[in-house]
């Protein structure tokens, strides 16, 4: 199997890089720090990978919002390697600040890749603060609602720990989420015992009541914990997957007698296995 | 050309802003509050056009999804700003010169759409509405919208016209003429000049320059005065100290310290190491920034515990995020840097419900202290991406004027990077955030008395943190670390670059180029520029040959890297500004030179214990159990915890919460450093300051032996555990007041000693004292109780192995371990019942080293399938603990169905949950050991103990766990 190289893409404020560089490298990818401005000096470097990701942490500390100024240094300066990268068969994945950034750069709302220059959605839909007004840690369960993202294929349910302050997904207009909807980019949902019995009688988990804290733990609009794109090869996740690579992470592990492997190594071994 | 750009969220958003006024307002009392509406606001100054501030705001500073934004310029007239005649309009600025990440950030990030932005300003904005009376919105002003350590508030439009900051310096070299001082004058300057230092030492000073024939400048006086300060050279306890500790009259103890500390703790630990011979796993203990114990063959470990108590009482936000901040830069500046891996904060704080209006003048709220300092810790360690892991909360209205906060760090460092030695020629170069006038004072400020006034004259002392600028000098040291760049390093902290280069220089000399110093803005003198504070900067020593490279991979990551002067090897310090010599002081005087602080000590023994309400003919004690679960001190912490990220860098294993639902509080927490090994580190703290109100010595054994068995509860190794102190105790000029702490320290070695647990770092902070004129103009002192926080550090092989406190089933055997005695001093059921008198908790030296040992067997063998330690609330606490964190009944018969029985707070005691089939193999490995089986877990929801079949407790689970919830829910 090729090993696929990764960028995981440092900025100042970054903090979660060293551990999903290490997740891709668990998952059998080979994976790289890059710093911000190495690719500022030289957006070339980014031919070099097949996958971009951009990780947690607080971004020049968030000072202007989560996310956002790293966001416009990706659709400013680097605006053009973007599209290129993401006109190859490339993947990108955002988690948390990176699910952020990569949300306020528009990557995830080009409506084809083909002509990327189009960004319908871009500043329509944003993530803003949890609805109790606090950062906060804690696990959740996610449910897989697009069978389009690359990352997230075979999954079905899956426990994952947030940590973030502006994690709630808030539209511009209420009729966007149809579009979201239809356009399969609803990736992953909050998701309890309860929702499980919405969904059988709304028929969609998409279309089900906003969940309560803590199961959805921000009050996301339509209980939204990740978006992908049209074409599922850019995922951005508020949860952390690489925070459970291994058993002993689950904040349960000692009671349901887990060992070995952690969930979250699955979507990361997918963006390898896309390049097998 | 200044504008503003006032953002506020749309219709269909929540104003949080404008909640958390509302919330916080009533929490202190204010009524008459009816509405506020907040805003934030940018302040932008620079060449623009109408055209360029709206793109600024449209394209930079606002989300159009959920904000709204208005654009006008100032000074703006009152037609311009939307307020209505009822409603009055109030603007938040930081004081020039607070850090302000935000529009630094807004600079750059606007510079780079081309907008030629020369100054930005934050600003919050607040209409409110309402019936306030003037003292009322003075309040409101002062103590909810804004801090006046760091802010000021304008009424009405902003008028302003100009941000730039700063002035045109020019030297102007200042000479105090202190040879012809008589003792009047000397005290005088010492305390108009924040020197802070007493007769006998300003004495000295005068000696040394009347021998150098010349007076001193400014800037030799304040190098004496930081270097010498309480907060850097610890006089007092590593000083001389006479103590006499009698009881019933008679003298029985009568000791003449040279240095306390080092004959106490230091020494304890000298003697562990001592008798571990070749096994000696302490690395380097009180001589770095942080003690460093071996962890495996490539790694040590460091941690260090600091307190940053004064500052967080006069803002503390700021106070407690800078003391995270500073006390992460400790073990980075330890060795040649450490890699930082995991935090802990442990505060004591007066009740949040404090009568608003019986406030003493010029303390702030105990909920507005408590939500600042837990905010501060948060936004620290989350933007560092360096997870919180472990803390306590402490509850005393003995804390009201002087609050206590400790942070903590946990870092490791390879094996071969652990020493450090500065070379004449090497730069002294300073890295990270740039030098303003923040924080002058801090380590003589931190080192008086509080008093009203001090939130006026010392808010220069107090600052805000910048977390990101300390992240990026983390890894951009780490990674010169690496290629060997450098050859020291150490943090600045309280004294700034004047402690920072004067210690690292100490054994050689330094010369100073203050003029070279990057500074936030312009009109330093170069005495400012030497002891300011001013966070985020770290001092190394840089070979010549590698300064280049150096300063380039700094530059490759946007750090600034500075020369700021040469190490030398004079053994003098010389302080240039340009060409301009302006201070010189030797480096013998500067370290050794101060005259030793002498100090009485007495402590009397008191043996004439008052009964301890265990003759209590109470059938049901189902009440005190609740009473005490929902004591602030036992109650839930989650709301804390949840604000923490406690899982960055990935190497959680056992977590704050625990249990069914995730919500039962854990014993101590484990993390993976190294997510390549399954070797993992243990967290835990023991405090408890109402045992010191009995016995000092016993608090301390207590306080040591809580500490230890969280550890060990978890599933850490006995044999490697090492522990830190942290002493914050009142005026200690007073013979009572050192004499406990002497006691404590006494207490501290014979412990470490017993359980061979040594000490490899700890600090001390004096003079935790309020003073204050009441109503009737009587001068009042509220001295803190006398708090020593123990923070351990253990290991554990395979983390695997590692247990949790939350019950796993029904049908399991319940053990207690341990041996119950009556010691009701200070216990939780005395507290919540208002019962004074009682033993304290002792320690059995003996037995207790040997019930941790054949617990971790047990462990490690995979025996316990849950354990909790028996702390605060006793044998009750614990098992309602364990029971709704499992979300598992509990049905136990207690032999003696007693007061002591339920909610003694003995030592060295574990409640642990056994398979039925393990039951043989547990109690031969815990031969030799108390050991009492208790009952069984159950499928009831419930907790029910009895005695001999009488019904003690009997409470559902979800009573139990509502309880102990609510208070901090």
């Amino acid at each position: 199997m090729a090993v696929p190289r990764v960028c995981v893409l440092r900025a100042p404020g970054t903090n979660c890089d060293v551990e999903t560089a290490h997740a891709f490298e668990l998952a059998g990818a080979s994976a790289e720090r890059i710093h911000l401005f190495r690719l500022l000096e030289d957006p070339s470097r980014l031919n070099e990978f097949q996958i971009l990701c951009v990780p947690g942490g607080f971004s020049y500390g968030d000072d202007l919002g989560a996310g956002v100024i790293f966001s416009r240094q990706l659709r400013g300066q680097l605006n053009e390697a973007m599209r290129e990268f993401l006109q190859s068969d490339k993947l990108v994945l955002g988690i948390c600040n990176g699910f952020q950034t990569i949300l306020k750069a528009g990557l995830l709302m080009r409506r084809g890749i083909e002509n990327s220059a189009e960004k319908p959605l871009e500043d329509q839909v944003t993530l803003t603060w949890n609805a109790n007004g606090r950062y906060t840690d804690r696990w959740v369960r996610l449910k897989v609602t697009s069978c389009n993202s690359v990352f997230l294929k075979g999954i079905d349910e899956f426990d994952v720990p947030m940590a973030h302050a502006e994690g709630r997904i808030a539209l511009k207009h209420p009729e966007l989420l149809d579009q979201l909807r239809e356009n399969s980019q609803i990736a992953a949902c909050y998701w309890s015992p309860a929702a499980v019995e919405m969904a059988k009688a709304s028929g969609d988990p998409t279309r089900i009541a906003l969940l309560p804290e803590p199961e959805n733990p921000n009050g996301s609009l339509a209980n939204i914990a990740g978006l992908c794109d049209t074409t599922g090869r850019v995922l951005g996740l508020m949860p952390h997957p690489e925070r459970f690579l291994f058993a002993t992470q689950h904040p349960q592990w000692t009671r349901r007698g887990l060992r070995g492997e952690g969930d979250g190594i699955r979507i990361f071994r997918n963006a390898v296995t896309y390049f097998g | 050309m200044l504008w503003e750009v006032e953002i506020l969220p749309i219709g269909s958003e929540k104003d949080y802003e404008g909640q958390r006024v509302l919330a916080s307002a009533k929490s202190q009392g204010i009524t008459g509050l009816k509405s506020v509406i907040s805003a934030r606001t940018f302040l932008i100054q620079g060449e623009l056009t109408p055209e360029d501030i709206n793109r600024a705001a449209d394209q930079m500073l606002v989300d159009s999804v959920t904000e709204q934004f208005h654009v006008r310029q100032l000074p703006a007239s009152s037609a311009d700003v939307a307020s209505s005649q009822a409603q009055i309009l109030l603007n938040v600025l930081l004081h020039p010169g607070v850090t302000d990440s935000v529009a630094e950030n807004a600079v750059k990030a606007l510079t780079r759409l081309n907008l030629s932005v020369t100054n930005v300003a934050t600003c919050r904005r607040y209409w409110i509405t309402g019936d306030l009376a003037a003292a009322r919105l003075t309040q409101l002003t002062k103590k909810v919208l804004s801090n006046d350590a760091i802010e000021y508030v304008v009424k009405g439009p902003l008028q302003i016209k100009d941000l730039s900051l700063g002035s045109e310096y020019k030297l102007k070299l200042t000479t105090v003429p202190i040879r012809d001082m008589n003792d009047d004058e000397l005290m005088v300057l010492s305390k108009k000049g924040q020197l802070y230092l007493s007769i006998a030492e300003m004495k000295t000073v005068q000696d040394y320059f009347r021998s150098l024939q010349r007076d001193p400048t400014d800037i030799e006086l304040e190098t004496v005065a930081q270097t010498w300060s309480e907060h850097c050279s610890h006089k007092t306890l590593g000083g001389r100290i006479h103590y006499v500790e009698t009881s019933a009259g008679k003298v029985v103890r009568d000791v003449h310290f040279n240095s306390m500390l080092k004959e106490t703790i230091f020494a304890a630990t000298v003697q562990i190491r001592e008798s571990l011979g070749k096994d000696d796993w302490c690395v380097s203990v009180f001589k770095d920034n942080a003690g460093i114990v071996k962890f495996d063959d490539r790694q040590n470990v460091c941690i260090k515990v600091e307190t940053h108590n004064h500052p967080s009482a006069i803002e503390p936000y700021g106070g407690a995020n800078t003391g995270l901040g500073g006390v992460i830069r400790d073990p980075l500046g330890t060795g040649l840097g450490a890699r930082p891996v995991c935090s802990t904060d442990v505060f004591c704080f007066a009740r949040p419900d404090y009568p608003a209006d019986q406030l003493p003048p010029g303390v702030l709220h105990p909920q507005a202290v408590m939500q600042g300092v837990v905010s501060g810790v948060r936004d620290y360690g989350n933007r560092m991406g360096i997870p919180t892991v472990n803390g306590a909360v402490c509850f005393d209205d003995r804390y009201l004027g002087n609050p206590l906060v400790y942070c903590g760090n946990v870092a490791m460092i390879p094996v071969d990077k652990c020493d450090k030695k500065v070379s004449p020629g090497d730069l002294i170069v300073s890295v990270g955030g740039r030098t303003g006038r923040d924080g002058i004072h801090g380590a003589t400020f931190s080192s008086v008395e509080l008093t009203e006034e001090s939130e006026h004259i010392s808010g220069g002392a107090v600052q805000i943190g910048n977390p990101v600028t300390e992240k990026m000098v983390a890894d951009v040291i780490l990674a010169a670390r690496d290629l060997n760049l450098y050859s020291a390093i150490t943090d600045c902290g309280a004294g700034g670059f004047s402690s920072a280069v004067g210690e690292m220089g100490e054994d050689t000399g330094a010369e100073v180029w203050l003029d070279k110093a990057p500074l936030k803005y312009s009109g330093l003198s170069y005495t400012e520029i030497w002891i300011s504070e001013a966070q985020e900067r770290m001092v190394l020593s840089v070979p010549p040959a590698n300064w280049e490279q150096f300063r380039d991979l700094c530059a490759s990551e946007g750090v600034e890297a500075t020369a700021i002067g040469q190490f030398t090897d004079t053994r003098q310090l010389v302080l240039k500004y340009g060409e301009t010599k302006v201070g010189e002081v030797s480096m013998h005087f500067l370290h050794d030179g101060r005259p030793p602080v002498i100090r009485e000590a007495v402590y009397d023994i008191k043996e004439n214990y008052l009964a301890s309400g265990a003759e209590s003919d109470k059938a049901d004690f189902t009440d005190d159990l609740q009473k005490i679960l929902g004591s602030l001190n036992v109650a839930s912490k989650e709301w804390i915890i949840r604000q923490y990220d406690h899982e960055v860098q990935a190497g959680s294993v056992i977590k704050p919460l625990v249990g069914i639902h995730n919500d039962g509080p854990s014993d101590a927490a484990v993390v993976r450093p190294d997510l390549n090994s399954s070797r993992g580190l243990v967290v835990s703290c023991g405090i408890n300051p109402h045992f010191g109100d009995q016995d000092p010595y016993w608090m301390a054994a207590s306080a040591i032996d809580e500490a230890v068995r969280n550890c060990v509860a978890v599933g850490a190794d006995p044999s490697r555990i090492a522990i830190l102190d942290n002493f914050c105790w009142g005026n200690t000029e007073r013979p009572e007041t050192l004499g406990t702490l002497v006691r404590a320290a006494v207490g501290c070695q014979d412990m470490a000693v017993a359980y061979g647990t040594p000490f490899v770092s700890g600090k001390d902070s004096l003079n935790n004292e309020f003073s204050y004129e009441d109503g009737s103009g009587t001068r009042r002192t509220v001295a803190i109780p006398s708090t020593l926080l123990i923070t351990a550090l253990g290991q554990v092989d395979d983390v695997e192995t590692c247990v949790t406190m939350d019950l796993k089933g029904p049908g399991n055997l319940l053990y207690l371990i341990g041996e119950t005695k009556d010691e009701m001093g200070g216990s939780h059921y005395n507290l919540v019942n208002g019962i004074s008198g009682g033993k304290v908790p002792t320690v059995n030296k003996e037995g207790a080293p040997k019930t941790f040992r054949a617990l971790h067997q047990a462990i490690k063998q995979g025996l316990v399938l849950s354990c909790h330690d028996l702390s605060e609330g006793g044998l009750a606490v614990a098992a309602a603990e364990m029971a709704f964190a499992g979300g598992v009944g509990i049905k136990i018969d207690l032999k003696a169905g007693s007061v002591v029985q339920l909610f003694s707070e003995s030592n060295t005691r574990f409640l642990v949950e056994v398979a039925v089939s393990s039951e043989g193999a547990f109690s031969e490995l815990l031969a030799g050991v108390t050991l009492e089986k208790l009952g069984m877990t159950s499928t009831g929801e419930e907790l029910v103990i009895t005695s001999s079949g009488r019904q003690l407790v009997r409470a559902s689970l979800k009573d139990l766990k509502a309880c102990w919830q609510k208070p901090l829910a």
